[in-house]
């Protein structure tokens, strides 16, 4: 039993290292869990609001209609014309960016994309380290850079809310000559309005939106999966049975 | 006399006898259906046909629903699908089962040849059976390559962009052939109209009326078992062989089975796993094609990587593609290259039983390798797997006449 214990431990141990080994790689080799939770409505509707207050000024969503958001969400037609849709009239609308493209596309060097399915072709994981991974980067035009996307034309929109960070980033030149480039970690510079769990949450809430409006129909899909499997192993029984039937003369 | 002979397999009277004066009707069912028999001792191997079957009536559905609300253009063809997606009722539904079954069409079909390769199906009399089923199996990699391009996303694009420019390799006539493919200098709106049209028509024609001459031939030598045993060298005094049932109700009773416990895993997909971790949907296929940013690793989709793996292991383009096109070709020639005596796995020795063996473990890990970055280490795995690959065919001819058989005994083993 000692033994097993030790053995245990050693695993552990290991496993320790080898995840800290994995952070240590540049460029979102290892990213941090996002850990959302569609179910979770009251998360969705902090990330509704996240999302229209901060993102789709310069992002749109048009693939998602502000209707679509209300029945799924549990929003009537007046809180959605109330508190989401700023430059929509009606509520079948889609999500539209207020900033024109082109002029995006001439401002940033390149228009932001459209965030519809952005949670379905980069995954979530990916968005939220995203939105946590901006650090000082003074030889940057917007002043800052990604630690998941090096060289984003984005601007930390949220500094606001999380102050600015830097990043220890090392280079080790390898005995071949080669360099490796390791990330060892942000360092808080100036404090934002949120502490940092605070943030963690602002961002998991945004990112469960995003993953949300990739694909509205996930929640119901899934009810109806169950009720599906159900009927069809109801038919398969008597199926099976007719089978049987069918087949007791066969010697 | 002769009037009662002409009045074999027609009904007696009323509107079915109205009908077979004039269309072949119940004769035609009996023949393939009612009195169709095939051997009793049918296992787990033998329900892909009608699963196929199966499959290809889900995606000919699907397919036409479809249809319905796709817009085959570059401008608008991403922004229809997530319109079938979202906004037309129970297109998620329609499409999920669409793009998953592409996926168990493969999944299906590859199973069916497996049998064959275990059960020697393919051997004489049933060589046609098999050079068609060969023909179906090119034919439906064509239609899932082409309907990929359709939701026009990176993956589409590129991965298509990679697999036409194959042809270019080709000396003499290669640049020409892939303009005449592409239909322009590049893959664009012309492209997408094209293999709508091939997608959509011409290949889903040929390939209805490959299964039908498919399925005439087969019907015309009955169907092999996993015995290898020919049930129709032992018949009753009625003429019905006695190790066959009749298809219907015997053969359906138990396919329906198999049909119910296919649709609980196809729906279990459709349902809970729509992307299956990316296999089935590629992530980057939720990004509009973009020609000015290529995707970090272009990879086709599960079913093609076997081959796809052999491609990349040849150094030279051109002779990647043409062992590329070999390794799609060669089971075709099969019912030659092998010699053995018997026909069924469970009469032959070690050496047939070892190389199929290490053929669907060479299968399986060129599948996965076709999946990953071309680091020097997976191409090394995929040059040694690809001789594997190869060497299954080529050295076929030599061990399957040097394997020691067993005797194959009269009547086929069944345990009721």
């Amino acid at each position: 039993m000692v033994k097993f214990k030790n053995i245990a431990s050693l695993v552990i141990v290991s496993a320790c290292f080898l995840t800290t080994q994995g952070l240590a790689s540049v460029a979102g080799a290892e990213l941090e869990s996002a850990d959302i939770d569609l179910s979770n409505i009251n998360s969705l509707q902090r990330g509704a609001a996240n999302f229209m207050n901060y993102c789709s000024g310069c992002h749109s969503a048009k693939y998602v209609r502000y209707n679509t958001i209300g029945k799924d969400l549990g929003l009537s037609e007046e809180m959605l014309i109330d508190n989401l849709m700023f430059n929509a009239e009606r509520t079948f609308e889609t999500i539209q960016a207020s900033m024109p493209s082109d002029d995006a596309a001439q401002w940033y060097g390149t228009a932001p994309p459209d965030l519809s399915l952005m949670a379905r072709a980069k995954g979530a994981d990916y968005i939220f380290n995203f939105l946590k991974g901006f650090y000082v980067e003074a030889e940057s035009p917007t002043g800052v850079d990604n630690i998941v996307l090096p060289g984003t034309s984005m601007p930390h929109v949220l500094w606001e809310l999380q102050g600015y960070q830097s990043a220890h980033i090392e280079n080790h030149e390898n005995d071949d000559g080669s360099v490796t480039t390791t990330f060892e970690g942000f360092e808080q510079m100036t404090p934002g309005m949120m502490d940092s769990g605070d943030y963690d949450k602002f961002v998991r809430d945004t990112v469960n939106f995003l993953a949300y409006i990739a694909e509205p129909i996930r929640g119901f899909r899934v009810v109806l999966g169950k009720w599906v499997i159900m009927y069809l192993f109801f038919f398969l029984i008597i199926a099976m049975m007719l089978k049987k039937q069918i087949w007791k003369d066969v010697k | 006399m002769a009037r009662i002979e002409a009045e074999v397999g027609k009904s007696k009277g009323g509107f079915m006898k109205w009908i077979d004066d004039r269309f072949p009707f119940t004769e035609t069912m009996r023949y393939h259906v009612t009195e169709y028999y095939a051997s009793k001792n049918f296992n787990f191997w033998y329900v892909f046909g009608v699963l196929a079957f199966v499959v290809l009536f889900i995606q000919l559905f699907t397919g036409i629903f479809l249809t319905m609300n796709y817009k085959p253009s570059a401008a608008e063809a991403f922004s229809s699908v997530e319109y079938i997606m979202r906004d037309v009722e129970w297109g998620w539904l329609i499409r999920y089962m669409h793009s998953t079954g592409s996926s168990f069409f493969f999944i299906v079909v590859y199973l069916h040849m497996f049998r064959a390769m275990l059960y020697g199906s393919y051997k004489k009399p049933r060589e046609l059976i098999w050079i068609i089923g060969m023909l179906i199996f090119i034919v439906l990699m064509a239609e899932a390559f082409a309907g990929y391009l359709l939701p026009w996303g990176q993956m589409s694009y590129w991965g298509a962009q990679v697999i036409i420019s194959l042809f270019g390799s080709i000396p003499w006539v290669g640049d020409a052939l892939v303009e005449i493919i592409r239909g322009d200098y590049s893959i664009s709106d012309i492209t997408l109209n094209r293999f709508f049209a091939l997608h959509v028509i011409a290949l889903p024609l040929a390939l209805i009326g490959l299964i039908f001459v498919h399925i005439v031939a087969l019907h015309e030598v009955g169907s092999n078992n996993p015995d290898g045993i020919e049930i129709k060298n032992n018949k009753g005094a009625d003429g019905v062989p006695l190790d066959g049932v009749a298809f219907h109700p015997y053969h359906t009773s138990k396919d329906l089975v198999a049909i119910i416990i296919f649709l609980i895993i196809f729906c279990s997909v459709v349902f809970f796993a729509p992307d299956m971790g990316g296999y089935f949907l590629e992530h980057a296929n939720f990004e509009p094609a973009n020609l000015t940013a290529t995707p970090e690793h272009i990879a086709p989709v599960w079913y093609f990587t076997p081959f796809y793996a052999i491609l990349r292991a040849v150094p030279d383009k051109l002779w990647g593609f043409i062992l590329f096109g070999l390794s799609v070709v060669i089971p075709l020639f099969l019912p030659w290259l092998d010699r053995s005596r018997v026909k069924s796995i469970r009469y032959r020795g070690w050496i047939y039983k070892s190389a199929l063996s290490m053929f669907v473990v060479t299968f399986l890990v060129l599948g996965w390798l076709g999946t990953m970055p071309a680091d020097p280490l997976y191409v090394l795995a995929a040059r040694v797997f690809s001789v594997i690959y190869f060497a299954f065919f080529i050295l076929m001819p030599y061990y399957t006449t040097i394997d020691k058989t067993k005797p194959v005994p009269d009547r086929v083993v069944y345990h009721g």
